[in-house]
């Protein structure tokens, strides 16, 4: 079992190197399989990244059920491939899925599921995510558990309806287990979120419905993981939200600002030039 | 015996267990009963009124469901099936194949049971909505008889399930000692010479009815009660149809869509020569006339002349 957090800008260079490591592992992958959402799995990096290598999350590669673990639910499912790497160098699956990502016969597809070791539900589809997490909330608060369940959204999530009944129920029953964390990447499929239907501000409408909000720049990767260890570690009696500003498609500047990055796939020779720049 | 509705006596049940199986949750989507109230007022702890928010409902009882609970999630039935429609294919039917989820949806008011109450309360699709799904049993009483079993056999099932309860009151079918069979799924309430009708739910009282008056006609026809509607045993079934040369299937749901009928066309026309099947249930449209169970039957064409005459045009 992976140690509970600490607050430790020591860190900080280790998460960082992680953040490039993903970033080119989750290249490598869409060089392979070009109909995963790049761009939405660009965004989260360094979020999943705080949460993993940053001993925010206690979890246990061996044994993905250990009923000690946090529970992490991934919402934003086909934006979660950068995923992938994480738990293959934790761990969870062989290293080689992570050049199959695709193909007959792999464990991995384009949308991540619950077959795969390390995904705790199915959200391919979206505006499930935090009605369960709320469930396993409640579940482990039964329990007298002190475990704690993270749920990561992509800000057009916030889109469907379901999400607000789950918001509602959290904060009517104190889930203050519940760490919601959204990756505020403000595009959805085919626009800016605010072209679309304008959510902003996110931080007062959650604060309207009685939770405890907090912001932090979704990239730096210091300033995420302490805001991330203050929600999770901060005793209050509501659920927590963290609204994590990024930039979809982080990294690729061809992606970055493209209001149609959901949709673009790199060409391979994007990709190969974007990887040795990285390496460079 | 008088008419009992069927949720308060598996509301009771549910609560009598509860007193010792600490791993049940009663989930609302801000629907009620008398005998609930008993349920809320000795288990605030686990039962939670969700609001009127069906999908939130079905998302938190898999979460809970996760967490290795048993969860009842009650609702108005077609609000229940339909509303909830994807949380119920995401949460419990995907995720059933691969995780234990026994969460059991408990919809009130199958078919016409809110005649009056309007079109948008009448539940004539859930049947076939809920077969379509993989990982979710479908158990469809047609009386108060065998409540206590239906708790029983979700607590050992342990996987999703569909409950579809009439809203009204009932007279039994059943013997008060009998015991139904969870693994048939289905019942031969009685025996008949050439035609068999195969019902479920409210229209297995109608069934019986209908071979009553025939019986005083001379004509002797069979009543399956089938209440695993999705599951029964398939061997046992067609055994028992086997005996028959024409089936009647009867159902307050639409018919040829995937309901019931499905059920007993499929296992006749997998026959070397397929017996006739015939279907009645409303036909592709909706009801909007007021008027109580009675009259809406009869304007679909279920009124018990019609089905008599229609009968014995076939026999």
């Amino acid at each position: 079992m992976e140690e509970n957090s600490s607050n430790n800008t020591l860190l900080t260079p280790t998460l960082q190197e992680k953040c490039n490591w993903v970033r080119t592992e989750t290249l490598k992958i869409h060089k392979i399989a070009p109909g995963i959402r790049v761009a939405s799995a660009l965004s989260c990096v360094e979020i999943l990244v705080a949460l993993y290598y940053g001993k925010i999350l206690r979890f246990n590669p061996h044994n993905p059920s250990d009923e000690d673990r946090d529970r992490f639910i991934i919402s934003k499912a086909h934006g979660s491939v950068s995923f992938y790497p994480i738990l293959a160098d934790l761990g969870y699956f062989p290293f080689d899925q992570l050049g199959k990502v695709g193909k007959v016969g792999s464990i991995l597809g384009d949308i991540p599921d619950n077959s795969i070791p390390g995904y705790e539900t199915i959200n391919g589809s979206l505006g499930h995510g935090l009605g369960v997490a709320c469930g396993i909330a409640l579940g482990l608060k039964a329990k007298q558990s002190s475990r704690s369940v993270f749920v990561l959204l992509g800000d057009g999530e916030l889109f469907e309806g379901s999400v607000w009944e789950s918001i509602m129920f959290a904060s009517q029953h104190n889930l203050d287990n519940l760490v919601l964390i959204i990756d505020n990447n403000r595009i959805c499929m085919l626009d800016y979120c605010t072209k679309i239907i304008n959510i902003e501000p996110i931080e007062e409408k959650f604060a309207a419905f009685g939770w405890k909000h907090f912001t932090a720049d979704g990239h730096d990767i210091e300033e995420l993981h302490s805001v991330l260890s203050a929600a999770k570690e901060q005793a209050c009696s509501s659920p927590k939200v963290v609204i994590a500003n990024t930039v979809k498609g982080k990294g690729v500047p061809k992606l970055e600002g493209d209001s149609l990055c959901h949709i673009r796939a790199l060409k391979p020779e994007e990709i190969d030039a974007l990887l040795r720049e990285m390496q460079s | 015996m008088k008419p009992e509705v069927m949720r308060d006596l598996l509301i009771e049940d549910i609560c009598l267990r509860m007193k010792d199986n600490k791993k049940i949750f009663f989930l609302s989507a801000d629907f009620g009963s008398p005998a609930l109230d008993q349920l809320r007022a000795d288990f605030p702890d686990r039962f939670f009124n969700v609001g009127i928010a069906e999908q939130n409902l079905v998302s938190i009882a898999a979460g809970l469901g996760l967490e290795g609970f048993t969860v009842y999630a009650y609702a108005i039935a077609p609000f229940i099936s339909m509303r909830a429609f994807e949380q119920i294919r995401i949460s419990l039917a995907l995720m059933g194949q691969t995780r234990e989820v026994n969460v059991n949806m408990i919809g009130v008011g199958a078919g016409l049971s809110y005649d009056v109450t309007g079109p948008t309360h009448h539940c004539l699709e859930d049947i076939a909505l809920m077969n379509l799904l993989p990982n979710i049993s479908v158990i469809s009483p047609s009386d108060a008889t065998f409540m206590k079993d239906i708790v029983s056999y979700t607590l050992v099932n342990k996987k999703p399930s569909y409950i579809r309860l009439d809203g009204k009151a009932l007279p039994r079918i059943y013997d008060q000692t009998a015991k139904p069979d969870f693994n048939d799924g289905f019942c031969q309430i009685c025996k008949g010479e050439k035609i068999c009708i195969v019902a479920t739910g409210y229209m297995t009282h109608v069934a019986l009815k209908t071979a009553e008056v025939l019986k005083n006609d001379g004509i002797s026809v069979g009543v399956i009660d089938i209440y695993l509607v999705k599951s029964p045993d398939m061997d046992k079934l067609k055994a028992s149809l086997n005996e028959y040369s024409i089936f009647v299937t009867m159902e307050e749901g639409f018919i040829r869509k995937g309901g019931l009928d499905a059920l007993i066309t499929s296992i006749s026309s997998a026959t070397p020569s397929p017996k006739p099947v015939y279907p009645l249930g409303f036909d592709d449209q909706y009801v909007f006339e007021v008027g109580d169970r009675k009259h809406l039957h009869a304007l679909a064409g279920l009124g018990e002349d019609r089905i008599i005459e229609f009968i014995k045009s076939i026999n």
